[in-house]
């Protein structure tokens, strides 16, 4: 009952900074009275804003990043989630992984945009593989975490009642993980559209980050930041959807707010 | 010097039973990180005796309950339970852990939590709700089987563990110092109840405790441990009858001049031991 005391009214004063910077941005702009090639009046980016949503050319953009990295989490988090609960259950597992995961984690997840490409070439299936790439990893770690710091009693419970060990995962080990693994999902949600976006303006001539590539190329800075700033927002909405979420599920559970 | 002659006025008893014991503990030794902390232990429990386990803290109480559940291996010796050896857990006993709060399962309701057992027991879906309410009902809980842990005081959801292991129908109930963490009234409360089930399934009953006056409240036969036995000598220190009549109350009982003297005689004992 004590998790989540703090999701009553939003605190307007937060925004102040925001909206000040943006009215000083549209001051300054309107004083200097800019023609720039890398600048813009906040006005001008929320007409622009406005243009790229009347045609549908936003909705699509973002359509096709959002898609892209929702597949490419679920890839790769549902997998990193299977292989954490493993690694997090077996010690053997996780001695005889941990060479290979030390050395593949620290790779960047950009530079697998080439190897994607050599299997997939341009397209969805590369962007996937690319954010399915980068979700595996926190996924993985912080589920076998999660699954590590489930309760020890629990185990001899479970042992105590003769629960088979698809029940002893499902019914024990998995509910009691999930708190926290949903807050690793919550991350590597946040990450998906990171690097769907990143390898949009690298590689994949589609969704937002090409949207982007293409308003700087073609000169229209209005609309850049305008996207950019959309971005960010698609970015905020979805986290606060998830935190709502995990909200709902955990409200009874004690410690939810890992 | 007056434990050795209450000693000898047939207040202490060797371990040793007629008839087949339930379960029998073999000459247990223990070592855990290099240290013994079981030696030679020879135990028995019949059928049907509750037996109670006081002891200085860092005695072994609680590693003796884990032996007889299977959850450790002894170094040494053997447990039987019906002649055979302990090799694991089995649903045939269950353990009342102290810390409730951590043994329940706290995104399961009420009822879900009793539900655990019986899915474990591989009891159809159909049955499970009758059987749940019953075992709830059991415990003074059925009014409460759609809540969470987190709206139970600790008496209640000690309560509810005890209802899970009753699911088991276990032939064994390890019991591990399972009302310390209450208040003194809940206590007493749950003291009773617990001898009332235990009256009516006519289980066996492994309870431990630091409580002397529990021990002795609730057991048929008080066993005292020793801390550091080493080597040389036995874990067993003591182990005492309690002829108290059944059922026992909670102030009749604990005015009985017999309930004064063994709690007299094994509170000098304990004294001795921590000297």
């Amino acid at each position: 009952m004590s998790a989540g005391g703090d999701a009553g009214k939003p605190d307007w004063r937060g925004i102040a900074l925001p909206a000040a910077t943006l009215l000083l941005a549209e001051v300054a702009a309107r004083v200097v009275g800019i023609t720039s090639e890398s600048l813009a009046a906040p006005s001008d980016m929320a007409l622009a804003f406005g243009e790229a949503l009347g045609d549908g050319s936003l909705l699509r953009a973002t359509w096709e990043t959002v898609a892209a990295a929702v597949a490419g989490l679920l890839a790769g988090g549902l997998l990193g989630l299977g292989i954490g609960i493993w690694f997090g259950l077996s010690r053997t597992a996780r001695r005889l992984a941990l060479w290979p995961v030390e050395l593949l984690r620290p790779l960047p997840s950009v530079a697998m945009i080439p190897i994607a490409m050599m299997i997939f070439g341009f397209g969805y299936r590369m962007e996937i593989l690319v954010v399915a790439f980068t979700c595996f990893w926190p996924m993985l770690l912080l589920t076998e975490s999660a699954v590590r710091h489930v309760e020890p009693c629990l185990y001899e419970v479970a042992h105590m009642l003769g629960l088979t060990t698809p029940a002893r995962v499902f019914k024990i080990v998995l509910p009691a993980a999930l708190p926290r693994i949903f807050v690793a999902f919550r991350l590597a949600a946040g990450i998906s559209l990171v690097v769907a976006v990143t390898v949009e303006v690298a590689a994949n001539p589609a969704g937002l980050g090409y949207a982007l590539m293409l308003a700087q190329q073609s000169l229209h800075p209005d609309l850049m930041f305008a996207l950019l700033l959309w971005v960010g927002f698609v970015g905020w909405a979805s986290n606060c959807l998830l935190l709502a979420i995990q909200r709902r599920l955990f409200s009874h559970v004690a410690g939810a707010q890992a | 010097m007056r434990a050795a002659v209450l000693s000898m006025n047939s207040v202490a008893v060797p371990a040793q039973r007629s008839g087949k014991p339930l379960i029998r503990f073999a000459g247990v030794g223990l070592d855990l990180g290099g240290r013994r902390i079981i030696n030679d232990l020879c135990i028995e429990l019949a059928a049907g005796e509750f037996v109670c386990v006081v002891g200085p803290s860092g005695c072994g109480k609680t590693t003796l309950l884990r032996l007889l559940a299977g959850l450790v291996k002894p170094t040494s010796g053997q447990v039987l339970r019906e002649e055979q050896p302990v090799t694991g857990p089995s649903r045939d006993v269950a353990i009342v852990f102290q810390d409730y709060g951590r043994a329940l399962l706290p995104w399961r309701t009420v009822a879900g939590n009793v539900s655990l057992a019986l899915e474990a027991a591989g009891m159809p879906k159909a049955r499970r709700h009758d059987r749940v309410m019953e075992l709830l009902a059991r415990v003074r809980l059925d009014a409460h089987a759609d809540k969470f842990l987190s709206e139970l005081s600790g008496g209640m959801q000690q309560r509810l563990q005890i209802a899970r292991c009753l699911a088991q129908e276990p032939s064994v109930l390890l019991m591990d110092e399972p009302f310390g963490a209450l208040d003194a009234m809940t206590r007493q409360h749950l003291q009773d109840e617990v001898a009332q089930l235990v009256r009516e399934t006519g289980g066996t009953v492994l309870f431990i405790t630091h409580d002397l006056e529990e021990a002795i409240y609730l057991g048929d036969r008080v066993i005292a441990l020793r801390a550091n036995p080493g080597h040389a000598r036995s874990s067993l220190a003591q182990a005492i009858e309690v002829r108290l009549a059944r059922p026992r109350d909670q102030l009749s009982t604990r005015e009985d001049p017999e309930f004064l003297r063994l709690r007299r005689y094994l509170h000098d004992f304990v004294e001795e031991g921590h000297a």
